[in-house]
């Protein structure tokens, strides 16, 4: 027997749940009642939509910018050579992840709540209610909040393994801690910024349950509305053809960021 | 290479003819929160059939799976308007009365025969409502009437309106004083521009369905769009809600049980929805979810043990509430219409 033969369970795992369906979703998108139209995809360039779509590629794009200023310097620190219990703080990152994000999401909502445990200290503080439940705010909140491991493990990794030595034959030839920073330890993180970056984005710009817990419905965003599209309206053309245009935007994102990572090191984006 | 393949057709074979050797079941479609666990056990364990139990939202969400594919489910509850579209698009079986003795015994007369199932001969009422105003009198300045309450600035980020089409635009059409089955072109645009309206104005603080009544209770907002059996529910927690049905009038409704078309498990439909329908199975559910029951049996229970409960207008409407109120109906490819005017309010900034 082949060696190949080995991979052959998964070989028919992938045609059974990633082919298949991918040809049913152009399939759909294409026609309507069994036949050939672009009306789908027509539709979409209606104002209400795009309107979905700029927002949602919005919003992606401030979570993903907002888990790199905040997940860049925790994993510097956690790369940090002199820092010797480094491997407790990763497990402390890795833990809340053992758990769904979904419940995660929802202990956000008992945190929250104009009756919530954060809204009654600020009420015993002196301070007042604030409104923190069903904003815009409170989404991004929790689109951060689930998406951040995601950007701090790549750049971590990156960072751990590259070697040192670059680093102190910038200090002796006279670089202080700035400019070492800025012309030797950023540049070869890129790759690990670059698999961040996709690793945040993709999720960020198709969520659709997080909108519904934290922004209790006001917040459409594009995966509520494929969602919508094929649970509640039930039109499955539609929605097919939102989800093309979502992996298109997706792949395109990719093929821009691949472009800043020329040696393809990114971990997950290499293969595009 | 050829071995492997011929063992995994083998193994797919054998997957596909599992169901047939299980043993005998019902595939239940019920909406959340809407049946006492303890009954499904009990049905359980009078008849040794297996109930699969699974739940949807909305009417809308359980008939997009059920036009997919009807012989997946044996027992459904659809309400009204749905039970309508079901019939126009044949998909459901005739129910089999002799099977049936508990219905035929308890259901109320003025719900044998509706205008959605003119003789009964598709469904069988399982609970009826309306749909109202829940409010918290501790957070509203008068007592709640009217639908504009709703639309009242000085409600900012205080009402919880219904992620469900038909209700939502429903009592909107009505405020404006529009039946809740319109079709007309101008009334639908009013409705939708005073949703987004009230959405630009801050008053929605969300569109949700089954957590409404948890946050009620806990006092996250001053009103909610409820349906009577979830308001009551609320009420049972927290002294301090009120349930209205508002002046201009709303929505009545029942939900039905029905099966749809090529069930899998007639025989066993039928033992269940005559299950349901057994006096004091019928009561069981309503103790649990607090909706009214069409049950004769589950009444004479009821007032048999607490007579006061009957006395209660938000379990039991009286004539004159119902007189105020409308039936949906069925609006076939309308639909569309309402569902564009949705995303359009949904998706307002």
């Amino acid at each position: 027997m082949k060696r190949s033969s080995f991979a052959f369970p998964y070989g028919l795992w992938m045609l059974m749940f990633t082919v298949v369906p991918i040809f049913l979703i152009f399939y759909y998108a294409f026609t309507f009642m069994g036949e050939f139209t672009l009306e789908n995809f027509q539709m979409f360039l209606e104002p209400e939509f795009l309107g979905i779509l700029g927002h949602s590629l919005y919003l992606a794009a401030l979570c993903t910018a907002l888990c790199l200023l905040v997940g860049y310097p925790a994993a510097l620190f956690l790369a940090g050579r002199d820092f010797k219990r480094s491997h407790i703080i990763v497990v402390l990152f890795v833990i809340p992840m053992w758990m769904n994000f979904l419940l995660r999401t929802y202990a956000w909502m008992t945190l929250l709540e104009d009756t919530g445990i954060i809204n009654r200290f600020l009420e015993w503080i002196g301070i007042g209610r604030k409104k923190l439940m069903y904003t815009e705010s409170a989404v991004l909140m929790g689109m951060v909040y689930n998406f951040l491991p995601f950007m701090v493990f790549p750049v971590y990794s990156v960072l751990a393994k590259s070697d040192y030595r670059l680093i102190e034959a910038a200090n002796d030839l006279g670089a202080n801690g700035a400019v070492t920073f800025w012309r030797v330890t950023l540049p070869l993180s890129v790759p690990g910024i670059v698999s961040g970056v996709t690793m945040v984005f993709m999720p960020a710009v198709t969520t659709f349950v997080i909108p519904r817990l934290l922004g209790g419905g006001t917040f459409m965003m594009f995966g509520d509305l494929i969602e919508n599209q094929f649970l509640t309206v039930g039109d499955w053309n539609f929605g097919s053809a939102l989800s093309l245009i979502m992996m298109a935007l997706i792949l395109v994102s990719i093929g821009i960021l691949n472009r800043f990572d020329p040696d393809g090191q990114a971990e997950g984006s290499g293969v595009l | 290479m050829k071995k492997i393949l011929a063992a995994a057709l083998a193994l797919a074979l054998a997957l596909a003819a599992l169901p047939a050797l299980a043993a005998e079941e019902v595939n239940v479609f019920n909406w959340e929160d809407y049946i006492c666990d303890d009954a499904i056990k009990l049905f359980e364990e009078e008849t040794g059939i297996k109930v699969n139990y699974m739940r949807f939202t909305t009417n809308e969400d359980m008939l997009v799976q059920v036009e997919n594919d009807p012989a997946n489910y044996d027992v459904i509850f659809p309400s009204d308007y749905i039970i309508e579209r079901l019939i126009s698009k044949d998909l459901l079986e005739e129910l089999d009365y002799s099977q049936l003795p508990n219905a035929t015994e308890n259901t109320l007369d003025w719900l044998k025969s509706t205008d959605y199932d003119p003789t009964g001969a598709y469904s069988v009422p399982y609970m009826w409502g309306t749909v109202g105003i829940l409010y918290n009198k501790t957070m509203v300045s008068a007592p709640i009437t009217s639908w504009t309450s709703m639309w009242d600035e000085q409600y900012v980020d205080n009402v919880f309106m219904m992620d469900s089409i038909r209700d939502t635009l429903g009592v909107t059409l009505k405020m404006l004083g529009y039946s809740m089955n319109t079709r007309d072109k101008d009334a639908l645009n009013e409705a939708k521009e005073k949703l987004i309206e009230q959405k630009k104005a801050g008053i929605v603080k969300a569109y949700q369905v089954d957590e409404t009544k948890d946050k009620m209770i806990a006092g996250e907002a001053a009103m909610g769009l409820m349906w009577s059996g979830d308001a009551a529910y609320a009420m049972s927690y927290s002294d301090d809600l009120a349930y209205v049905v508002p002046e201009e009038g709303s929505n009545v409704w029942v939900d039905g049980l029905c099966v749809p078309k090529g069930a899998k498990n007639y025989d066993n439909a039928m033992k269940f929805i005559n299950f349901l329908c057994r006096p004091d199975v019928a009561k069981m559910n309503f103790d649990e979810i607090y909706y009214c029951t069409p049950n004769k049996g589950a009444i004479e229970l009821i007032g048999a043990e607490e007579p006061e409960l009957l006395e209660d207008e938000t379990l039991f409407p009286t004539d004159e509430t119902v007189a105020r109120c409308e039936f949906f109906h069925d609006i076939s490819q309308d639909i569309q219409i309402y569902n564009r005017i949705w995303l359009a309010v949904k998706s307002a900034r």
